[in-house]
């Protein structure tokens, strides 16, 4: 397992929103900043990772019949986990995130690896592939919520780059530019691949 | 070779019609409100605005379909004519940049991100307009009064859904004045002028045989009955039906856009049932709704209805005979 090679599948060639069009739900709804985007990729980075090692590490004796129910509580037991500690720590993050962070435990991204990987690989593989899918979902996220920030508010990560002359263009900041970012994204990452 | 007799499928005479005509034929019809419109708000300013509007949406088009590797169809007169409603429903003192940027948004987003015309399934400059509208919603609702040039002020739809979000009604003095409407009155409204300036293009168009009457007959007439009803029931918090044809975009819209080929209905009873769509949305929205002007998201949305209505309206075969039994 070579990771340069896991982190290009990761962050271009499966990457899970814009290349597989998974988590496309927290993708439009939390990136109308980078710092949230930020935010969310973090969490559910971290989400994913732990529930890859932990159903891995339990794929021979949890029954086929009822693996989705198991999946779900580990799932959540870590959405529960980041949810608390990000209440505790970081209370305006979690502020502006709201709804989003219970909703990772229904994250199609986690589920699908947990699916997908997880349950049929060893746990330090099912560990990386948790690493690098959680890095591509943040690299999309930040590159969606880039695009919405300087457009729609003419700031990168909170700091003014476009100077008081810049007149925001709202509409990317609402959830109409979400729309139209992640699909000119989306385009032009497969514009790139076919012509490669 | 010739004599050979060839059997094909219908039809077999074609008028000689082209995109091309047809486009120009509306880019006629618009001229008399487009002169009225940059003479009434001082000429230079709205020149360049609708200058700018035109070649945002000319060069987006020509750019677009180079790198795509398309035929490129600005000669066809599409994009002109969507730079010339896209500057129409703007105001004609929006800054250089806005009128550039509603171009591009037109064509890229409205129309050639869904394969060019004919493929898109809203109106390009409605999108442009829509685009610019939430994203500006200062520059955008900022008018100039026609004729005196200085003065910016609200318009009266704005006015009237202020004043009745705070008080409940309509005040008395502003009562007084939404009369005033029909003579340029107030910001951004031409009146009464504009309206025959439509009219007269919408006729033509129709003498043209570009558009039929179904659509404009039945989006007015629509908007006039539901807002004559509100006028009746309280005259003091909905203003009259005269107020509401001649303000906005209302003309404009049921003439020029909401008659847009590619976007509305074929069928004649399909026609009917997307003008009156508009119109009572219009309605609903100018007073209801939260922004004071519904006549592009009315169409908007009608357009996206617009397969639903088509094949609920397909028209009955000739002769057609369904067996009983």
């Amino acid at each position: 397992m070579n990771p340069v090679s896991e982190l290009k599948r990761g962050i271009w060639t499966e990457n899970a929103v814009l290349k597989l069009g998974l988590g496309l739900c927290p993708a439009l709804a939390t990136s109308s900043s980078v710092e949230n985007g930020i935010g969310m990729g973090v969490a559910a980075t971290f989400v994913l990772i732990c529930s890859n090692v932990v159903i891995s590490a339990m794929r021979k004796i949890i029954p086929s019949k009822v693996r989705i129910p198991a999946f779900i509580v580990i799932i959540a037991s870590f959405v529960t986990v980041v949810d608390l500690v990000m209440a505790g720590f970081l209370p305006d993050l979690h502020k502006a995130l709201g709804i989003f962070i219970p909703l990772i435990v229904v994250n199609c991204i986690i589920l699908g690896r947990a699916e997908a990987y997880a349950s049929k690989n060893a746990v330090l593989s099912s560990a990386v592939d948790g690493i690098v899918m959680g890095i591509g979902f943040t690299v999309a996220l930040v590159a969606i919520a880039s695009v919405r920030e300087i457009l729609g508010n003419g700031s990168f990560f909170g700091i003014n780059i476009l100077g008081s002359g810049f007149i925001p263009m709202l509409l990317m900041i609402l959830p109409p530019g979400a729309f139209l970012a992640i699909a000119f994204l989306l385009a032009g990452m497969n514009q790139v691949s076919a012509e490669k | 070779m010739d004599k050979t007799l060839y059997i094909s499928s219908s039809p077999h005479v074609h008028e000689g019609g082209t995109t091309a005509k047809a486009m120009r034929d509306v880019i006629y019809a618009l001229l008399p409100c487009v002169v009225l419109w940059i003479y009434s708000f001082g000429v230079v300013q709205p020149f360049i605005v609708m200058l700018l509007a035109i070649a945002g949406c000319m060069a987006s088009e020509a750019a677009w379909e180079k790198v795509r590797g398309l035929p490129i169809t600005i000669g066809d007169g599409s994009a002109a004519m969507t730079g010339i409603l896209l500057a129409l429903n703007m105001p004609p003192n929006s800054p250089w940049w806005m009128a550039l940027l509603g171009g591009v948004a037109a064509i890229v987003i409205g129309k050639q991100v869904f394969g060019g015309l004919g493929y898109n399934p809203f109106n390009p400059a409605l999108i442009g307009r829509t685009v610019l509208l939430i994203s500006f919603p200062v520059q955008m609702t900022t008018w100039m009064m026609p004729r005196t040039h200085e003065i910016t002020s609200a318009t009266p739809l704005s006015e009237v859904k202020m004043a009745v979000g705070l008080t409940g009604a309509i005040p008395e003095e502003l009562q007084a004045q939404l009369g005033s409407v029909l003579f340029g009155g107030f910001g951004g409204q031409l009146g009464v002028l504009s309206g025959f300036a439509l009219l007269a293009g919408g006729c033509y168009l129709i003498y043209r045989k570009v558009i039929t009457w179904h659509i404009p007959v039945s989006f007015i007439g629509s908007a006039l009955v539901l807002s004559t009803i509100f006028w009746l029931v309280n005259s003091s918090k909905y203003p009259s039906p005269v107020f509401h044809l001649f303000t906005g975009g209302l003309m404009l819209g049921a003439f020029f856009m909401a008659t847009d080929w590619v976007t509305t209905p074929i069928t004649p009873k399909g026609m009917l049932i997307f003008g009156a769509g508009c119109g009572i949305l219009t309605i609903l929205i100018r007073l209801f709704g939260g922004y004071p002007e519904g006549v592009a998201f009315s169409i908007l949305l009608m357009n996206s209805a617009t397969p639903v209505i088509d094949r609920l309206t397909v028209p009955k075969k000739f002769g057609l005979v369904t067996q009983k039994g």
